[in-house]
Order: C-alpha cells, then sequence, then structure tokens
C-alpha cells in the first residue's frame, strides 16, 4: 500500500502538509468566528451579549479540537518543525494558551455566576478571546516573517496581528448575521461592513509587505509564469470582497434569505488568503529552513495515522456537520433542558 | 531557579497536574450521568433527572476547564521537550493522533448536544449522545494511557540513528504495563467521582436540602465508592508487582530500600536520606515487604543500591518524593475504604441519607477532593519514580530538553501557576455555590432563593 501513490517519502509528507494547511483553514474560519464573536462581546448590552455566546455556545469546543489537530499534525507528521517553530514562538504560544483558557473557561463561569463575578468572567472572554486573536496574527506574522525577530519584522508582526483580530471580528460578526436578529442583528451588519474594510486593508498589506521583506517570495510571486497562475487569486479574492460588500449594503438583508452569504464570502475569502500562503511556503514548514520532507517522520508511522484519518476524517465531518444541523436557525437562549 | 530543565520539569508537572484534576472527574462522571438519564428513562422518578442536570453543570464546568488545560499539553512537547518527539516520535506521534481523531472530536461534537440539545433531538439521540460523550472521555484516556505506559516499559520498537521505529504496534499498545495502568486509573476517576458525589451531596444537605434528590446521589457515591477500593486496592497490588519486574527501581524507592536481601521490612515512616543512603527514623514491619512483593517473609527485594553506576551516577529515581507520594496514595486510599465502608453500613442501618449524623456529612464534605490526592500522589509516584528517564532505558529527561532560556520559562511558569491557581479556586468556589443554589431552590415555591445572598455565594475569591 505504501508505493501505491509512488514514493511514500514524497507523497507521505505532502499528504500530512494538506491535512494540516486543511486544519489550519478549518480552525481559522471556525474558531475565528467564536474568537471575533468574543471580541465583539465588549460592545453590546447584557441580554445581546447572552445572545451572541448562546450562537457559539454548542460549537466552540469542537471548533478548538482543528487547532489541535492541527499542531498534532504538526507535532506527529513533521516533529522537527514542531520543536523549531514553536520554540521560536515561545512567548506568544504562552500568551494564546493563557487567551484560550481565558475564553474557554469563561463559558461555563460566566453561565453559572451573577453580580461581579459574572461581569469579570465577560472581561475574561472578551480579553481572553482578543488575546488569542492578538497572539494568533503575531505567530503569523513572525513565521511569514521566516521566525526572525528584529524591528521589521516585529513591526510587521504588530500589523498582522491587528488585521487578523479584524478578520475575525468579521466573520465573527457575519456569523452573528446569520445566527441573530433584530437590533442586535443590525449592529452586526454595521461591524461586518467596518470588519471587511479591516480585512481587505490587512490582506493589501501582507500582500505589499511580503514581497518587501523576503525576496525569495518577491521573486516566487513575480517571476513568469507563476505570475499567471497566482494572478487568479487577488483577482477571485476582490470579486469576493466586492460581492460582500454589495450584499451587506442590501436593505433586505436581515430579513431576506441571504443572511448566510456574508459568513460564506468572509469564509472564501479566508480560505484565498490561506491558498495564497501555502503556495508562498511550499516545500517549507519552517520558512527558508526545513521542507516538509526533511522534517517528516518515518514513512512507516505516517502511513498508520494516514490509514486511520482516511477512515476517521469524513466520520468527523460527519456528525460536526450533525451538530450544526441539530444547532441551525436563529440562536436561542442556553440552557442544559 | 535558574535551571532550564528543573523548570521545564516544573512546568510540566505544574500543567498536566492541573490538567489531569479533570479528565479524572469527567470519565467517570460522563458514565455517573448517563447511569442517572437510564435511571431516568426507567423509572421515571424525577430525582434520578435532578441529579443529571445538577451534575451535568458540573460536568460541563469540569471538561471545559480539562479541554483547555489540555490543549496546553499538545504545545509544551514543542515549546519544552523537542527532544521527546524527535526521539519517540514515530511511536509517540500515532498514539496522540489516533486520540486526537478517535476521542477529542467525537467528546467535542456530541458534548454540544449533550449540554445544549436536549429540547432539539429526541431524548435516545440526547440518551447517545451522553454516552459517546463518556466513551470520548474513556477512548481518549485510553490512548494516553497507552503512551504513558510505552514511557514506562517500552516494548514494540527498534532505534536506528538515534530514533525509535515502530516494529510491532499491537506489542507498542499492549505493552508490558498498560493493562494494568489503564484499570488503575479508570478506578481512581470512579473513586475521585464517588468521594465527589458523596461530599458535594452532604453539602447541599448540611445547608438545608430536603429534596431527597441530595441523599439519593450520596447513597450512589457512597455504594459506588464502596465497590471501588477494594477493587482499587487489588489492581493497585497488581500494578506494583508489575512494576517490580519491569522498574525495580522505582518499586526500591517506594518501599525505601537500599540494599538488595531477603526478609526486608515494610517501611511506614522514614526519612530516606540520599547523601549517607539510609533510612533516618525508620519504623518498620519485619518481613513485610518481602511478604507483599514476594508472597516470602524470606523473598529478595531489590534495593536503590543496585542502580547506581561503577563512577557513581545514579541510575535511581529521587527516593524521598517517590516514597512520600506513594504513603499518601495508599494512606488516602485505607482512609476511602474505611469512610465508604462506615458510610454504606450507616446508611444500611438508618435507611437515608438524611439520618446521617452533621459529623458524618462535614467529614465528607472534606473528603469531596480525597480522589484528587489520591491521584496526583499516585502520579507523582509512578512519574518521578521513572527518573531519570523520560522513556525508560531510552531517553534521558535531560536529553529531551529544550534551549529555551531559563528566564522565559521561568515567566511563562508562573504565568500559568498564577492562571491555575485562580482557576482552581473559582472552580471550587462555583461548585459549592451551584450546590448552594439547588439547596436552596429544592425548599419549595414559597421561599423562592434570595437574589441579593445568592450573588454572594456564587462569587468566587471576593
Amino acid at each position: 500500500m505504501m508505493t501505491m501513490f509512488g514514493d511514500p517519502e514524497v507523497w507521505l509528507p505532502l499528504a500530512f502538509a494538506a491535512l494540516m494547511g486543511f486544519s489550519i483553514l478549518i480552525y481559522v474560519i471556525l474558531d475565528g468566528f467564536d474568537l471575533g464573536v468574543g471580541v465583539l462581546s465588549a460592545f453590546v448590552e447584557p441580554a445581546e451579549r447572552d445572545r451572541m455566546i448562546a450562537s457559539i455556545g454548542p460549537f466552540w469546543d469542537a471548533n478548538e479540537t482543528w487547532l489541535v489537530m492541527a499542531i498534532g499534525i504538526l507535532l506527529v507528521a513533521f516533529p522537527t518543525a514542531h520543536g523549531a517553530i514553536l520554540t521560536a514562538l515561545y512567548i506568544p504560544v504562552a500568551v494564546m494558551l493563557i487567551g484560550l483558557i481565558l475564553r474557554g473557561v469563561a463559558f461555563e463561569f460566566r453561565a453559572k455566576t451573577t453580580g461581579r463575578a459574572h461581569n469579570a468572567w465577560n472581561a475574561a472572554f472578551f480579553s481572553g478571546s482578543l488575546l488569542s486573536s492578538l497572539s494568533q496574527g503575531w505567530m503569523l506574522g513572525i513565521y511569514v516573517m521566516g521566525l526572525e525577530h528584529t524591528a521589521e519584522t516585529m513591526a510587521f508582526a504588530a500589523l498582522t496581528a491587528f488585521c487578523l483580530t479584524g478578520g475575525y471580528a468579521f466573520i465573527g460578526a457575519c456569523w452573528l448575521i446569520l445566527k441573530t436578529e433584530g437590533a442586535l442583528q443590525d449592529k452586526a451588519v454595521d461591524w461586518a461592513k467596518g470588519g471587511l474594510r479591516l480585512a481587505v486593508a490587512g490582506l493589501l498589506a501582507i500582500s505589499v509587505a511580503t514581497p518587501l521583506v523576503s525576496p525569495r517570495l518577491l521573486d516566487k510571486w513575480f517571476s513568469f509564469p507563476e505570475f499567471l497562475f497566482l494572478a487568479p487569486l487577488p483577482i477571485v479574492s476582490a470579486g469576493v470582497a466586492g460581492a460582500i460588500w454589495l450584499i451587506l449594503r442590501d436593505p433586505d438583508l436581515a430579513t431576506g434569505r441571504l443572511a448566510w452569504t456574508p459568513f460564506a464570502g468572509a469564509a472564501a475569502l479566508f480560505a484565498l488568503g490561506f491558498m495564497g500562503m501555502a503556495y508562498s511556503f511550499y516545500p517549507y514548514v519552517v520558512p527558508e529552513q526545513i521542507t516538509i520532507y526533511d522534517a517528516a517522520s518515518a514513512p512507516e508511522s505516517l502511513l498508520i495515522i494516514f490509514v486511520g484519518a482516511v477512515i476517521v476524517m469524513p466520520v468527523i465531518m460527519a456528525y460536526t456537520a450533525l451538530a450544526y444541523y441539530i444547532f441551525r436557525g436563529k440562536a436561542r437562549a442556553l440552557s442544559y433542558e | 531557579m535558574d535551571d532550564p530543565l528543573l523548570l521545564s520539569r516544573i512546568q510540566f508537572a505544574a500543567n498536566i497536574s492541573f490538567h489531569i484534576l479533570f479528565p479524572t472527574i469527567t470519565i467517570a462522571l460522563g458514565w455517573m450521568l448517563l447511569f442517572f438519564k437510564l435511571r431516568f428513562n426507567r423509572t421515571g422518578d424525577e430525582r434520578w433527572m435532578e441529579a443529571y442536570r445538577f451534575w451535568v453543570k458540573i460536568f460541563a464546568l469540569s471538561f471545559g476547564l480539562g479541554v483547555v488545560s489540555g490543549i496546553t499539553m499538545s504545545f509544551q512537547f514543542g515549546t519544552n521537550w523537542p527532544g521527546f518527539m524527535e526521539t519517540v516520535g514515530n511511536i509517540a506521534g500515532p498514539l496522540l493522533a489516533y486520540e486526537i481523531m478517535t476521542a477529542f472530536f467525537l467528546e467535542a461534537a456530541f458534548l454540544g448536544i449533550m449540554l445544549f440539545g436536549a429540547s432539539r433531538v429526541p431524548n435516545w439521540v440526547h440518551t447517545l449522545a451522553t454516552f459517546l460523550v463518556a466513551f470520548g472521555t474513556t477512548l481518549s484516556a485510553f490512548w494516553i494511557l497507552v503512551l504513558n505506559s510505552w514511557m514506562h516499559t517500552p516494548a514494540g520498537f527498534e532505534m536506528i540513528d538515534g530514533q525509535a521505529h515502530a516494529t510491532d504496534w499491537l506489542a507498542i499498545i499492549f505493552n508490558p504495563s498498560m493493562p494494568y495502568r489503564l484499570v488503575h486509573v479508570l478506578l481512581a476517576s470512579g473513586l475521585t467521582v464517588a468521594f465527589l458525589l458523596m461530599g458535594v451531596s452532604a453539602f447541599r444537605l448540611l445547608v438545608g436540602d430536603r429534596s431527597g434528590g441530595a441523599g439519593l446521589t450520596l447513597k450512589v457515591g457512597a455504594w459506588l465508592g464502596a465497590m471501588l477500593i477494594p477493587v482499587q486496592i487489588f489492581a493497585g497490588d497488581m500494578h506494583g508487582l508489575n512494576t517490580l519486574e519491569h522498574q525495580p527501581q522505582k518499586v526500591a524507592a517506594m518501599e525505601g530500600n537500599w540494599e538488595t536481601r531477603g526478609a526486608v521490612p515494610l517501611v511506614l515512616f522514614a526519612l530516606p536520606n540520599e547523601e549517607l543512603r539510609q533510612n533516618d527514623f525508620e519504623v518498620a514491619i519485619p518481613y513485610g515487604a518481602s511478604l507483599i512483593l514476594k508472597h516470602d517473609p524470606q523473598g529478595v527485594v531489590p534495593g536503590l543500591n543496585d542502580f547506581v553506576a561503577e563512577d557513581g551516577t545514579v541510575m535511581h529515581p529521587p527516593v524521598a518524593p517517590v516514597f512520600w507520594s506513594f504513603r499518601v496514595m495508599v494512606g488516602t486510599g485505607f482512609l476511602m475504604l474505611l469512610v465508604s465502608w462506615a458510610v454504606v453500613w450507616t446508611l444500611w442501618r438508618k435507611g437515608g441519607a438524611q439520618a446521617l449524623n452533621p459529623w458524618v456529612l462535614r467529614g465528607l464534605v472534606a473528603m469531596t477532593f480525597s480522589g484528587w490526592v489520591a491521584t496526583l500522589a499516585g502520579w507523582y509516584t509512578t512519574e518521578i519514580g521513572r527518573q531519570p528517564w523520560v522513556v525508560q532505558g531510552v531517553l534521558a529527561t535531560e536529553d529531551a530538553v529544550a534551549d529555551v532560556p531559563a528566564p522565559m520559562v521561568a515567566g511563562s511558569l508562573t504565568a500559568y501557576l498564577a492562571v491555575y491557581v485562580f482557576l482552581l479556586t473559582a472552580y471550587i468556589t462555583v461548585m459549592f455555590g451551584l450546590a448552594r443554589k439547588a439547596a436552596k431552590a429544592d425548599r419549595g415555591a414559597f421561599d423562592l432563593p434570595d437574589r441579593r445572598s445568592g450573588r454572594a455565594a456564587l462569587a468566587p475569591a471576593e
């Protein structure tokens, strides 16, 4: 079976890089909207906050599992890269973990407390979401810059930290358009408009800054004929962003049947941006240092995970879809009944 | 405190000690909830549903803390212990991957339905979701204990260029200590939940709960504890004999035995002195250790001095922490035996939990988290007992640690500790707050819970 698709030392690392990329993308979209809702939760009335958190309550745990999946694949398929990346990102990883801890436990604690303690857990929910988003954006920036810490790369990381948080707020707002109604939904439309501007500005900034600081990427993006294959990415992204903008301006969006479209568009934008990143970095898993082929575990160990993944992943997709189906429609107040 | 190795070990120990508290509760509590639900489906007795509704809140809280503290673990390997995956990644990787793919997604996806979906799905789907969450937590425990056991008794691999390569996956999964460790840990989870049920229910009775629900869960906890503890003592003894076979230096440290010899006494109390390589202030029962470990008063028991290399390098674990952790675990276990059997005996004679003496109830409240104490002490015994190895005989702990500057590790460690102390305080405060609220809600419609005092009771750490 190992040689079924050719040399296992070639196709297995590639398959795991694809699976890891897929997990990161799913994580960024799914927990992205959770974290975005968390960041936006600071700007509403208490009743609206309850409704917002109810809209993500049944899903966040499974969404966060995609991060464990992505980091797990990095750990098991590319162990040397896992060590190199995470020791280089030691501090932002610690900050993100503390943010995720605060955000995660606040779901439960805020539901079981009242008064000052309840307010404190709301603050923990917001600041945990914000810390997680910012540190993830920071790590993205440092990673794009080849895991180097200079004044330039850190300024770039600050920019990506801000833009990814904006992007999360954008997809979070789009989720709320889908899952809420009334005044809160109107607010979500306004947030989505602002968030879209930020997300587009962020994508542009990263696209301009990346080739400026990385000669390799300048080369990779603007050499012929690669440029032609790459050109559809920004063109389609611009088209999607334009379409979302038009839909957000539609006064009938809230009541119409198109309330799901901004979220789908936001997810598509994330996917396009991610594909651009993936193209830029292949075949490296640690930028400019370690390729996926150098970092990969032994083929016999990868194969046994691959077989499991082929069987289990469709099942995971199926019951994840089931959970979203069960909690379809507008968010209701959560209760354990 | 400027040694990255020591700091990284403390940080890993802090993270995993905090993490294991919550799976220890959720593994068995998941099955308990399924039991409550099935009893209600069968009998229609409202008290079972009331028990389900109350304990599912504690389950949700514990599960949330378990998830977030578990995520920290998956990053620790890379941030602090890159040498671990570089050497044994080919073995540990697939086991961790199977845990994520078969267990994590399962429990996370069905937790939402279990917690919030009762009004959206048919009752049988909700019962099924409860089952799948309990099954997922247990499956997760299975995979992680396979890996942990393999680190103690590695099997089914060969070393090529300093890296472990799998040769036989069945031998890896069913490595020599796995069955014993798995049973021992699952029983520990059951006992932890038994005393949690008793402690929180006793607290509800003490603050005036007369609903019958608290009495019922106290009784369930007492029976569960009384049934499991003898099994656990037997399983623990079997696990100890297995350790004697595969890691004799750990058993030597547990017993505080320095010289390999026959007729070894059972040391009850001592201060192990590693400098003079002897025990100070020893109190011991003659022939005890030989009898327990070899079932023969003259049986030869290995001693620590066999594990010192010719050049004086110590290849056995630090003695005092292993010696003392072991005694704390065994002591807590026998206290659990005494208490659970006494409570079951009293319930049997007097009929109901309401008849229990308030001092007995207070004692049970004090023992609410005794399962945590025994579990942690047991983990320290076995994990410190494996030192100086991280994978017995394959990889030394000092060869696995990352080259991260000590101040950075100290900084992250301080931050984690602060968060953990805060969360543990909040967790316990909110748990007893929920119990107080449940007790007041059960006083009847004319005595509604006082909003202001309810709020004060629920505020954590004010």
